[in-house]
């Protein structure tokens, strides 16, 4: 039986058609996923169905009446709940406060606290309504988010790429989760770039790329291969290494510990490893364990005790970034607009902020703009960056573009250690992949690079081997070959120490 | 239904466009404003802005424009590092009070020594020291404690005022001044004094530094290093400490430099057009200044076209007082129209104005 009918649905806006002609169903109970590479339309259709977009033509039709939804209440009033990628809660309130602050006529605290408490219950969601949303973990955070949603009894819960956040057994409760509600009737919009647990999850898939709906299938009798060349379009190239041979030591980060540098932060207790030269780590983890604390005190925004930090021998944990710079350490931090690149400023002055130094782009403190430009250039042209040119602001390139100018300005200082965090985060399948070349063909001139990055299969690709960053702790670091999931979600702090409560599906 | 879009770059066009259209807009404000006080708004524009450039007594007007808009372009430029930083310094007007008490103090205390290469020098130094000092208060407050450098920079203003009050009747006091408050005139006293380089222009060391500040300034902006680190501490903090930009540094670096450049001022003020330490000296140009590197779009060129607009409608305005009979309100009313068009022009730079409903993409 079909719970929600679309068909042709078309939106467009200027310069781009972002859905053109789509049709499909989704079943009663059904957990229905729908793929597509970033640009391919994904958003913009459950913005439709959740009322945020008025398509330009189509019709949806929910249970058999017509579905027009001018606004996200209209769409939750009518039984469609969405989780969105980005938690918007607030740190310094309790669960409770967090969860009434989105419904329409909240209940008194008392009766919605114990009504959090039965459904967490109900669907193996552990979750107090008591406890400050800032102390949770990105998994715990999540449930906040569904559970505020299972609170309006939806006929149709959309969750956009929830599992970006969640180690492998917190993924397996959640999925626990999600089948415990198809069995007793809610549709499920599944929306992810993760082949695997599509195909563990999921009954159908639709797959869409640039707009449109080219394929459908059964996720379980198709191979990820083919859903990836469905998705991308073309045969899709695998990154491969050449030279196998690894020098001496070049990062080594001894007994590593530093206070959480905020209130929400983390802090560092006592990471050890080293990196070898020509060899790429990597270090997986749950968002907030300490990546981007390890970052700044790698790049030498938060400088620690010298002796912790040594690269070629040099103990270098106290110097300054453009310091490390000079000595062959470049980074990349995580967020792109407002970190690693100036989003008002233009790519030449992008290009100069981190690479003055190595590149001798600034005599006497005079700034050379002219070679600040051409090395602009040569990061837009080596690395495929989309834009009018180089006196573009940083702000007009889309993500996946300014992602790739800020690897590319890094990677052509040619660092003798580079740390880069999250490379290909909301990048396509295509430019994910050349950026992932480009981290192992830094690493096969010789240099040490450090990934690290909350997509494992990622880390499996490139990284010679693997450790795992909880709660400010590392692990010791395990060669990837022969690394089980498993292995590395234990390594990873399993589900925090919160095993599912009643899993009954 | 109008709706502001974001631009994905900001407009070239509109950033050079919208202060002129700014003062467009102001012009036929304040002429509705005049009209209103029953004077002919024609009239009481060409008195503000026509007379004292072009006039029949253009040739005292003139010189009084410049020597209003010296301090203010100096105090803009230094201010405009700061501002661009997202560093408020709002009380420049004490630092040019200090600065004016401590040049001026230096040639009060070795009155009359007569060697002027030795002295001016020396004055304009302790000048520039002072105002540097009193704008550390804020500054190192800021770095060690915290402390929010504009409450802390405009409660200072108001006890400068006091110290120059209390100079004035009692340290440096002229004492053959028959008891009056104030200081020795330091225009009558060539060793000190800063008179105009060029007879009758009013463009005295002051104007000279204002333009060598406005050149200097422009430099450090496009080509210099450390104008670059202000502007991207201040469009995105996280990226200056990613770029290794010392945010402390940059603080002290920035209420320092324009702290010692409104001192300048303020001591180029009292050797020349003031002459004198005295309770009425502080005349807000530390205020005004602020108004001023905002309309010239903290850009140095901008500030030196800004001051310059600033000081004629001040001119003009005495002058439209003087020959209209207008309330010396109505003038303050007017320069503050142009500050408020200028904000609410300054809007389409970065958006523009779409006709339609908004929509999530």
């Amino acid at each position: 039986m079909t719970l929600l009918d679309l068909q042709g649905l078309t939106k467009a806006y200027p310069g781009v058609v972002a859905n053109s002609d789509i049709s499909f169903a989704i079943g009663k109970g059904q957990i229905h996923a729908l793929l597509g590479e970033n640009g391919a339309g994904k958003s913009t259709l459950v913005k439709t169905i959740y009322g945020l977009v008025r398509p330009d033509a189509g019709t949806m039709t929910l249970e058999g009446a017509p579905f027009t939804p001018t606004d996200p209440r209209a769409a939750r009033a009518a039984g469609i709940a969405m989780v969105f990628q980005h938690f918007s809660l607030f740190d310094a309130l309790t669960v409770a406060e967090n969860i009434a602050l989105g419904m329409e006529n909240p209940p008194k605290q008392r009766e919605l606290a114990q009504r959090i408490r039965e459904v967490s219950e109900n669907y193996g969601l552990p979750l107090s309504p008591d406890r400050i949303v800032g102390d949770l973990s990105a998994g715990e955070r999540q449930r906040v988010e569904i559970i505020r949603c299972l609170l309006q009894d939806p006929k149709l819960l959309i969750m956009d790429e929830p599992t970006s956040v969640l180690t492998p057994q917190e993924v397996e409760i959640l999925f626990g989760t999600l089948r415990l509600l198809a069995s007793e009737g809610t549709s499920i919009l599944y929306i992810s770039h993760k082949l695997e647990e599509i195909r563990a999850l999921c009954e159908h898939a639709t797959v869409l790329r640039l707009g449109k709906v080219v394929g459908t299938c059964d996720p379980r009798e198709t191979t990820s291969r083919d859903m990836a060349e469905l998705m991308v379009g073309t045969t899709l190239m695998t990154p491969k290494r050449d030279g196998e041979a690894l020098g001496d030591d070049v990062l080594v980060i001894e007994g590593l510990t530093a206070p959480a540098p905020h209130q929400f932060g983390t802090a560092l207790k006592n990471v050890c490893v080293s990196v070898k030269s020509g060899e790429v780590l990597g270090i997986g983890g749950v968002a907030g364990n300490g990546q981007d604390e390890l970052v700044a005190a790698l790049s030498g925004e938060m400088p620690v005790d010298a002796a912790m930090v040594a690269l070629d021998g040099q103990a270098i944990g106290d110097l300054d970034p453009n310091t490390r710079r000079k000595i062959g350490l470049c980074a990349a931090p995580e967020e792109r607009n407002g970190h690693a690149a100036a989003p008002d400023m233009t790519l030449t002055e992008n290009a100069l902020m981190t690479a003055k130094t190595r590149l001798g782009l600034s005599k006497n403190g005079f700034l050379d703009w002219p070679s600040a430009r051409d090395f602009a250039l040569s990061v837009i042209e080596g690395f495929d960056v989309r834009t009018p040119g180089p006196e573009t602001a940083a702000r007009a390139l889309s993500g996946g573009n300014l992602q790739k100018f800020v690897i590319g300005r890094e990677i052509l200082q040619k660092p003798r250690v580079l740390v880069v965090n999250q490379p290909t985060w909301g990048v396509d399948a295509s430019a994910a992949a050349a950026i992932r070349q480009a981290l192992l063909d830094l690493a096969g001139e010789g240099s040490a690079v450090v990934v690290i990055s909350q997509d494992l299969d990622e880390i499996l690709e490139i990284a010679d081997r693997f450790a795992a960053l909880n709660e400010g702790t590392l692990s010791p670091a395990v060669p990837t070959a022969g690394l089980t999931m498993e292995r590395i979600g234990l390594m990873l702090g399993g589900a925090h120490d919160m095993e599912a409560a009643h899993v009954e599906a | 239904m109008l709706r502001l879009e974001k631009r994905p770059q900001p407009s070239k066009n509109w950033s050079y466009g919208a202060p002129l259209l700014a003062v467009v807009l102001t012009i036929i404000l304040g002429m509705g404003l005049f009209a209103i006080l029953g004077k002919d708004p024609v009239i009481a524009i060409k008195t503000i802005f026509w007379d004292p450039v072009f006039g029949q007594f253009a040739h005292f007007y003139r010189p009084e424009v410049v020597k209003k808009a010296a301090p203010l372009v100096l105090i803009a430029v230094g201010l405009s590092f700061g501002f661009r930083a997202g560093i408020w310094n709002i009380g420049a007007e004490g630092q040019y009070i200090i600065g004016a008490i401590c040049g001026a103090g230096v040639a009060l205390a070795v009155y009359p020594y007569d060697t002027r290469w030795v002295l001016f020098p020396l004055m304009i130094v302790a000048g520039a020291l002072g105002g540097f000092l009193w704008a550390m208060i804020p500054a190192l407050l800021r770095v060690f404690f915290k402390t929010n450098e504009i409450l802390v920079s405009l409660m200072l203003v108001y006890v400068a005022e006091v110290l120059i009050k209390a100079f004035s009747i009692g340290l440096l006091r002229n004492p053959e001044g028959y008891g009056m408050p104030g200081s020795r005139n330091l225009r009558q006293y060539p060793a000190a004094a800063n008179l105009d380089l060029i007879s009758g222009t009013g463009f005295h060391w002051g104007a000279l530094t204002a333009v060598f500040a406005v050149v200097v300034a422009y430099v450090m902006f496009t080509r210099h290093q450390f104008g670059f680190n202000v502007r991207l501490a201040g469009q995105s903090p996280r990226a200056a400490g990613f770029a290794g930009v010392n945010a402390n540094k940059l603080i002290i670096v920035c209420l320092g430099l324009s702290g010692a450049m409104a001192g300048l001022a303020g001591l180029f003020e009292v050797a020349g057009p003031s002459g004198q330490i005295l309770g009425s000296f502080p005349s807000y140009y530390g205020f005004t200044a602020i108004i001023v590197a905002f309309l010239g779009r903290l850009n140095p060129i901008g500030i030196l076209l800004a001051g310059l607009l600033m000081a004629l409608t001040y001119i003009g305005g005495q002058a439209a007082e003087a020959q209209l009979n207008l309330p010396s309100a109505a003038i303050l009313t007017f320069q503050g129209m142009l500050l408020f068009c200028l904000l609410a022009v300054d809007v389409l730079t970065n958006y523009r104005f779409k006709i339609g409903k908004a929509e999530v993409r």
